[in-house]
């Protein structure tokens, strides 16, 4: 049974959830990850996610929002189920990270922070993802992508259309 | 996946695990995992003096970027205090042109739990947080199952190798955030806050996490402690230069012909580690410039690269070691076009807590987007170092000068070249093909 009543969780989350407030000298702690996680489950932080982890973490729901707008990986409106980060900071720049961006916009139909009609891809802009002595690189939801060329990026979008790309979670 | 490089040049103390299955606990004991942590608690009541002198001789120096050197900094956590002692270690890699710290998660993420026990048990701390980025899930997971087999093993949780004493270790995730990587932005998140920087003094180390005196360093400063204490403080710091022990991972990346992460003794000719470890500019192409450590580092033009890659020699050079990030730029890059995706970086990760670096960074972006789309005048080179050197210094945290420091190089070695272009000019190949970059609405 999770701590809070009619948890908008699933079981395995809402239990995650009640040991995560446990193992740190102060429970708000857990706020960043929590909100992570639990965009991860529901596809953006919704209100309704907003008021529960308030509620598990006797905070105001002001002090949520306050943190959740800080951090750019959180969103408040779905993506698509693949969300494409694309890097174009500087090393992924030097080697055809912007072509990259463009092929994907040309490709998908759409621009940044964009969803595709049928949800199956948004698109994104990204900062430095930390992938630079490999790029170009991107990031599909939590997969990397590196050393990629232009029609390296068009298997992988078709292999995650087909459903075969890999999920981290 | 992250290709792994080799070069004859490099000295394997960090990276002799890497490629070997070192994630799987038994064979990070095999490989001589472990050991100086036991080698650390044999010592008895003199084990924290122990552990601070050897780092101490060891020369080594804060990898994260601004090289202080880490034995002092654990010196200065007081011995006794009324609140808990914490170990912090700093993995929210986003310097852009570093991804060092992703390798060793990747490659030995033992070597960073070790190594982050053995700062706990020279300040007293019974406590150590892991926080990694965000966008590193997957070694996220390679880490918190790293920690699940230690405390499987019995290495961490209560009476650590039969010492009496006890550590914890527990792994965060972040959630996107470059100014997080600023130590004490760092608490702030950690804390379940918004990552604004706290004013210093007091310094982490007397009020730190929960108010608590703490040790914060980076993933690669942690993982360096296990072999410091195998090989002894003075061997380390004899595998570098003067006054800084040792070896670091170089992370080179842009136009070059073997980017890699590389790991080469302290004062390594920068010169060499282009030409010759990473095999030279791309296609026979003619070096423009070279960002050296991290995009906040002042450029070097091609004639500048004579120079020993240690946080002395470079600081002599006029700009910076930083986090080891060598981004190396040909002759086809445009200059205006590279301090522009630079300051719009920096813009868009301002937490905007201090005003000179949020207006400042904005003006910038909002100047070089004007010369870049074609309608700058002279003026506007003038108005950017004006701005910038108006940042330096005037802030919190360093984001502000991490800002400033760049631009302050684009404009002052490539003056001529901005204002060729502002004449229409335009040297270099263009890359960016949006007019208006994406970035912060504050």
């Amino acid at each position: 049974m999770s701590a809070i009543a009619n948890t908008i969780f699933s079981p395995e989350l809402a239990a995650r959830f009640d040991h995560l407030v446990t193992i740190y000298p102060m429970k708000r702690s857990a706020l960043v990850p929590m909100l992570l996680y639990a965009q991860d489950e529901v596809g953006f932080v919704s209100d309704a996610v907003v008021a529960e982890l308030a509620e598990r973490l006797d905070l105001l729901e002001l002090d949520v929002r306050n943190v959740l707008s800080y951090y750019s990986m959180l969103r408040t409106k779905p993506a698509g189920k693949y969300n494409v980060q694309v890097c174009t900071n500087i090393s992924c720049m030097l080697r055809g990270g912007y072509e990259i961006l463009d092929h994907c916009k040309a490709k998908l139909g759409i621009g940044h922070k964009g969803v595709t009609p049928d949800g199956v891809f948004s698109l994104e802009e990204v900062e430095c993802i930390g992938a630079c002595c490999w790029a170009p690189a991107i990031q599909i939801n939590y997969d990397f992508h590196d050393d990629l060329t232009i029609s390296r990026v068009d298997e992988l979008l078709q292999i995650y259309r087909d459903g075969q790309g890999k999920d981290v979670k | 996946m992250p290709k792994l490089v080799s070069h004859p040049d490099e000295v394997r103390v960090l990276s002799r695990r890497f490629g070997q299955g070192a994630t799987n606990i038994d064979k990070y004991i095999e490989l001589d995992g472990y050991k100086a942590v036991q080698n650390a608690i044999a010592q008895g009541e003199a084990m924290p003096g122990w552990i601070i002198d050897t780092m101490k001789a060891s020369g080594l120096r804060g990898r994260g970027g601004a090289g202080f050197p880490t034995g002092l900094k654990w010196s200065f956590v007081p011995k006794v205090s009324e609140k808990p002692k914490y170990v912090l270690v700093n993995g929210d890699e986003s310097e852009p042109g570093t991804c060092k710290d992703h390798i060793i998660f990747l490659e030995d993420p033992h070597a960073i739990i070790e190594g982050t026990m053995i700062a706990g048990l020279a300040i007293g701390s019974k406590m150590g947080f892991i926080y990694l980025r965000g966008e590193y899930r997957y070694l996220l997971k390679i880490m918190e199952k790293a920690v699940a087999d230690a405390y499987a093993k019995g290495f961490l949780g209560k009476n650590i190798f039969g010492s009496g004493l006890d550590f914890d270790i527990v792994t965060q995730s972040g959630a996107g955030a470059y100014e997080v990587g600023e130590e004490s932005a760092l608490m702030e998140s950690l804390e379940g806050k918004r990552g604004v920087p706290r004013i210093k003094p007091p310094f982490p180390a007397v009020v730190g996490l929960y108010g608590g005196p703490t040790v914060i360093n980076n993933v690669e400063t942690i993982a360096s402690a296990p072999p410091i204490l195998l090989m002894g403080g003075e061997a380390y710091a004899k595998l570098g230069s003067e006054r800084n022990g040792g070896t670091r991972l170089f992370g080179i990346s842009g136009h070059v012909e073997r980017p890699g992460v590389y790991e080469l003794p302290m004062g390594y000719n920068l010169k060499k580690a282009i030409y010759e470890v990473a095999g030279g500019v791309r296609g026979g192409k003619k070096l423009k410039a070279v960002v050296p450590g991290g995009s906040s580092c002042p450029v070097l033009t091609a004639d500048e690269l004579d120079v020993g890659l240690d946080f002395d020699q470079m600081g002599k050079a006029g700009t910076m070691l930083g986090s080891g990030g060598i981004v190396v730029l040909d002759e086809t890059v445009s200059i205006v076009e590279f301090a522009l995706r630079t300051i719009n970086f920096y813009q868009h990760e301002s937490c905007g807590w201090c005003i000179p670096c949020r207006e400042g960074t904005d003006w910038i972006k909002k100047t070089l987007t004007r010369v870049h789309a074609g309608g700058g005048s002279k003026k506007d080179v003038d108005n950017v170092q004006y701005l910038a050197e108006n940042m330096l210094g005037r802030t919190f945290c360093p984001l502000g000068d991490a800002a400033a420091m760049p631009t302050l190089g684009f404009v002052k070695k490539f003056r001529k070249e901005f204002e060729d272009y502002i004449e229409g000019k335009r040297a270099g190949t263009p890359i960016i093909t949006v007019d208006q970059l994406v970035g912060a609405g504050h």
